[in-house]
C-alpha cells in the first residue's frame, strides 16, 4: 500500500503539472470553479454599479458626496441629537447625517436595555407557579409579537398624543417634571466648575469596587470564607460621588421647565416620538427575548437544581451559580437576534417623524438633494456597522458563557 | 418608506435596462396609458374619493396629457407619491410624469436630472393656527411647535423666515400629509405650515372649519406644476403645451361645452387643430388640443370644479386669473 502511494507520488512529479492530472483532481476543480465564481460576481457588480453611474449621470442628475458639505437649510425635531451636534438650520448635510446616527443610537441603546429588562421579568413570570402571573405573561407574549410593530409604533405614538393634555394642563410632579402631550420635561442638568471631579469620582469608584470584589472572590476560593461584597459597592460607587459631590459644593445646576406662550420652555424635553418609538420597540422586542429567556431556563435539567439543592446551595445561589449560567448558555444567541432586529427596526420611526438616521438624513436630505444612491448607501453602511458591532461584542460574551472544551 | 425602498431597488435594478430608452410618448402609446405620480390625498389638488377616481387640478393635467397622447382622459394610471418619495419614483422611471403640487425651484430643476414643464397653480407658502389660540399675525408665533410636511420645500422656507424674523419655533416634521394633519389636530403642535392652497384645503375638509385660520402672511413664492424627466424633449413640450393648451382655451374663451363650435377666430381654429400644423412638432394628431378641452376642459373649468370659490375649498383666482384678468397666468401663443 505505502509502495503504491510512493509510486503514484513519484510519477505524477515525474510528468510535472498535468492537464489530465488536474482535471481528475478534486482540490484543483474546486479551486478552479471557485475562481470562475469569484470572477463572475465581481463582474456583476462591476457593470451593475458602472451602469448605475453612468445613467444617473445621463440623466443630469448629481452624483458624489460634495452635497455632504453643502448647507442643510431645515429644522429637525429638537431632541439629542441636535443638542450634541449643535444642529441650525445653518450647519451640513452632514451634521444631520450625524444627528440622525446619535438618535438611532440612543433608540438602539435605550431600547436594547428596556427590552432585556422586561423580556427577563416576562420571561422569569411564564414559568412562574402562579398560574395567573403565567398566563398573564404568555397573553403578554402573544398580544405584542401578534400585531406589526409599524402598527405598534403608530398606536402608541398617536394614543401618546391624544391621551396626554396641552401643555397648558401638564402633569407635573412636584413642579419640577412635567407630562403632556408634547412629551416629558425633565430638569436639565447644567453642570459647572468641578463637576468633572465629581464624574471622575464616579469612575474611580467603579474601578476599586471591581477590585474590591476580585479581593474577596480570592478570598472565598482560597480560604472558602464568603463575604458580601455589596455594602462595599454601594459606598464606592454611590457614597465616593456623593462625598466628593458635596465637599466640591454641588456642583450643579437644573434648568426647569416653564410655561411659556404656546409651549414648556426650557428643561430637556423627551420628546413623545422618542417615548413611543422606544416603548414599541421595546415592548415588542420583549416578547422574543422572554421567549429566549423562558426556552434557556427550561433546557437547564431539572437535575441541576436538584444536584445544586444537595450540595448545599441556597436558592439564590443556586439560580446564579448553577441555572443562569446554563440558561444564558441556551438563550444568548436568540437574543442577540432580537438586539440586531431592534436596531434595524428603529428605521421605522420615519412613520411618525422621529429624527433618526433614515427620517432625518434618509427621508429629509434625500429629497432636498435628490442622490438616493449615495444617501442610502451610506444609510445601509451605517445600519451594517451598528449591527456587526453589536454582534462582535455578543459573540465575545457568548463564547465567555459557552461551554469551556477541555 | 416601504415604497421609497421598493423604488430605489427598483431602480438598482432596471438601470441595466433603460440604458437605451425609448421615448415616453411611443412608451406611453404602447402600454395604452399615462402613468402619473400624484399626492396620497389633498383635495382639490389630486385627491380620490370612496370609488377610486381621482379628482383635482393636479389631476386634470394628468388627464389633459392623456387626452392629448391617446385620446382618453380616463386613461390615467395614478400612483399616490408622498413628498419624498416624489423624485424617486421619476427619475426611476416609475411614473412618466409628475403632477404633485410641486414647487418649482432651480435646484430641483437643475440637479435632479428633472424638467418643470410649466406652472397650473401659483402658491405661497402661509400657516393656519386654531381659532382659540387668539393669535393674527404669524409674527407672533415665536416659540411655537410647527407642523411640517418632510421632504418638502416648506421645511427650508420655514427655517430661512424664522431665521429672518428672529422666530424660535420646533419643528414636528411628518412623512404624510394626514400625519401632519392629525398631529396638528391632537395638538402636538400649535401651528400647520404649508402651501396656502393645501391649508385650503385641509380647512375645508376639518370638522368645523371655522375652528381654523389661515393667517395673513405669505412667507414663500410657491409656483407649483407638473414635472417630466430630463432627456425627452418631446414629452416635455406634450406636457408643457398640454397645460398650455388649457390656459390658452381660457383665452380664447373655448370651453368644453363650445368646443365643437366652429368659428372665424383663426387663433381658436388653429388651437383647435382645425387649421395649422401644430399637431406635427410634439408628434400627435390633429385633434390633440381638441381632446384636452373636450374631455378636461379649460384652464377655468378645471379651476372652478376643483377648487374655485364655489367648492368647499374656495380659493379665488387671485394670481391665478389669466393675465388679461389682472392675475399672471400666461400661456405663450400657439403658432
Amino acid at each position: 500500500m505505502k509502495k503504491l502511494i510512493l509510486e503514484s507520488l513519484g510519477k505524477s512529479q515525474h510528468r510535472g503539472l498535468n492537464f489530465r492530472d488536474m482535471l481528475y483532481n478534486n482540490e484543483a476543480r474546486a479551486f478552479f470553479f471557485q475562481v470562475v465564481t469569484f470572477v463572475l460576481v465581481i463582474g456583476l457588480f462591476y457593470t451593475a454599479i458602472g451602469n448605475l453611474f453612468h445613467n444617473i449621470e445621463e440623466r443630469g442628475i448629481n452624483t458624489g458626496f460634495t452635497f455632504l458639505k453643502n448647507r442643510a437649510g431645515f429644522d429637525i425635531l429638537p431632541f439629542l441629537g441636535n443638542y450634541v451636534v449643535d444642529y441650525t438650520p445653518e450647519s451640513s448635510n452632514f451634521s444631520v447625517f450625524y444627528v440622525g446616527l446619535i438618535n438611532t443610537l440612543i433608540v438602539a441603546f435605550v431600547g436594547i436595555i428596556l427590552s432585556t429588562l422586561i423580556g427577563l421579568f416576562i420571561g422569569i413570570a411564564r414559568l412562574s407557579s402562579n398560574y395567573l402571573v403565567a398566563k398573564l405573561a404568555g397573553a403578554y407574549i402573544e398580544l405584542f409579537r401578534n400585531i406589526p410593530i409599524l402598527l405598534q409604533i403608530l398606536f402608541w405614538y398617536n394614543l401618546f398624543i391624544n391621551l396626554f393634555p396641552h401643555p397648558k394642563q401638564s402633569f407635573a410632579f412636584f413642579d419640577i417634571m412635567f407630562l403632556n402631550q408634547r412629551g416629558l420635561y425633565l430638569p436639565r442638568p447644567i453642570p459647572e466648575e468641578g463637576f468633572s471631579v465629581v464624574a471622575l469620582s464616579l469612575i474611580v469608584g467603579i474601578i476599586a469596587a471591581y477590585f474590591v470584589k476580585k479581593h474577596f472572590k480570592k478570598k472565598h476560593d482560597l480560604t472558602g470564607v464568603y463575604t458580601s461584597t455589596w455594602p462595599f459597592s454601594v459606598g464606592l460607587i454611590l457614597g465616593l460621588p456623593v462625598l466628593v459631590f458635596l465637599a466640591l459644593g454641588s456642583p450643579l445646576q437644573f434648568d426647569i421647565a416653564v410655561l411659556g406662550k404656546f409651549n414648556l420652555r426650557g428643561g430637556m424635553n423627551v420628546v413623545p416620538e422618542f417615548l413611543a418609538l422606544t416603548f414599541a420597540l421595546s415592548v415588542y422586542t420583549a416578547t422574543y427575548i422572554a421567549e429566549a429567556i423562558r426556552s434557556g431556563i427550561e433546557a437547564v435539567d431539572k437535575g441541576q437544581k436538584e444536584a445544586a439543592a444537595a450540595i448545599g446551595l441556597t436558592p439564590t445561589q443556586s439560580l446564579k451559580l448553577v441555572i443562569l449560567p446554563q440558561a444564558l448558555r441556551v438563550a444568548i444567541p436568540p437574543t442577540i437576534n432580537q438586539y440586531l432586529n431592534l436596531t434595524k427596526n428603529s428605521s421605522l420611526a420615519t412613520a411618525i417623524g422621529y429624527p433618526e438616521l433614515m427620517s432625518a438624513f434618509g427621508g429629509t436630505v434625500l429629497n432636498q438633494v435628490g442622490q438616493a444612491v449615495e444617501i442610502l448607501a451610506m444609510a445601509m453602511l451605517v445600519y451594517l456597522v451598528i449591527s456587526l458591532f453589536i454582534s462582535i461584542l455578543l459573540n465575545y460574551v457568548n463564547k465567555k458563557m459557552a461551554i469551556q472544551g477541555r | 418608506m416601504k415604497q421609497l425602498l421598493k423604488l430605489s431597488a427598483a431602480s438598482l435594478l432596471v438601470v441595466g435596462a433603460l440604458t437605451v430608452q425609448a421615448s415616453t410618448l411611443s412608451d406611453v402609446q404602447a402600454k395604452g396609458y399615462v402613468s402619473c405620480g400624484v399626492s396620497k390625498g389633498l383635495a382639490g389638488f389630486s385627491a380620490a374619493d370612496s370609488a377610486g377616481n381621482w379628482t383635482g387640478v393636479d389631476v386634470d393635467v394628468c388627464r389633459a396629457v392623456a387626452a392629448a397622447t391617446l385620446g382618453d382622459a380616463q386613461k390615467v394610471k395614478f400612483v399616490p407619491l408622498t413628498a419624498k418619495e416624489r423624485f424617486t419614483a421619476l427619475q426611476s422611471g416609475e411614473i412618466d410624469m409628475l403632477s404633485r403640487n410641486t414647487t418649482w425651484t432651480i435646484t430641483r430643476d437643475a440637479s435632479l436630472g428633472l424638467n418643470f414643464a410649466g406652472v397650473n397653480y401659483y402658491d405661497g407658502q402661509g400657516f393656519m393656527v386654531k381659532s382659540s389660540l387668539g393669535i393674527s399675525s404669524a409674527m407672533e408665533l415665536s416659540g411655537a411647535a410647527v407642523c411640517i410636511q418632510a421632504g418638502t420645500t416648506t421645511e427650508l422656507n420655514l427655517a430661512d423666515w424664522g431665521k429672518a424674523n428672529g422666530i424660535e419655533y420646533n419643528s414636528v416634521v411628518s412623512d404624510t400629509n394626514a400625519q401632519t394633519l392629525t398631529n396638528y389636530d391632537s395638538g402636538r403642535c400649535d401651528v400647520l405650515t404649508t402651501d396656502a392652497s393645501g391649508l385650503y384645503s385641509m380647512r375645508a375638509a376639518a370638522k368645523d372649519p371655522s375652528e381654523h385660520v389661515v393667517l395673513p402672511e405669505i412667507i414663500s413664492k410657491e409656483p407649483l406644476g407638473p414635472v417630466v424627466r430630463q432627456g425627452d424633449d418631446q414629452w416635455f413640450n406634450i406636457v408643457r403645451w398640454s397645460l398650455n393648451a388649457m390656459i390658452t382655451a381660457e383665452e380664447l374663451g373655448v370651453t368644453s361645452a363650445t368646443v365643437d363650435e366652429v368659428t372665424n377666430n383663426p387663433e381658436r381654429e388653429r388651437l383647435m387643430g382645425r387649421s395649422g400644423s401644430t399637431h406635427e412638432y410634439v408628434g400627435l394628431t390633429p385633434d390633440w388640443t381638441y381632446q384636452i378641452v373636450k374631455q378636461v376642459g379649460n384652464y377655468s373649468e378645471s379651476f372652478e370644479r376643483n377648487i374655485g370659490i364655489n367648492t368647499p375649498i374656495g380659493i379665488a383666482r387671485g394670481v391665478n386669473a389669466l393675465w388679461t384678468d389682472g392675475g399672471i397666468l400666461y400661456s405663450p401663443p400657439f403658432r
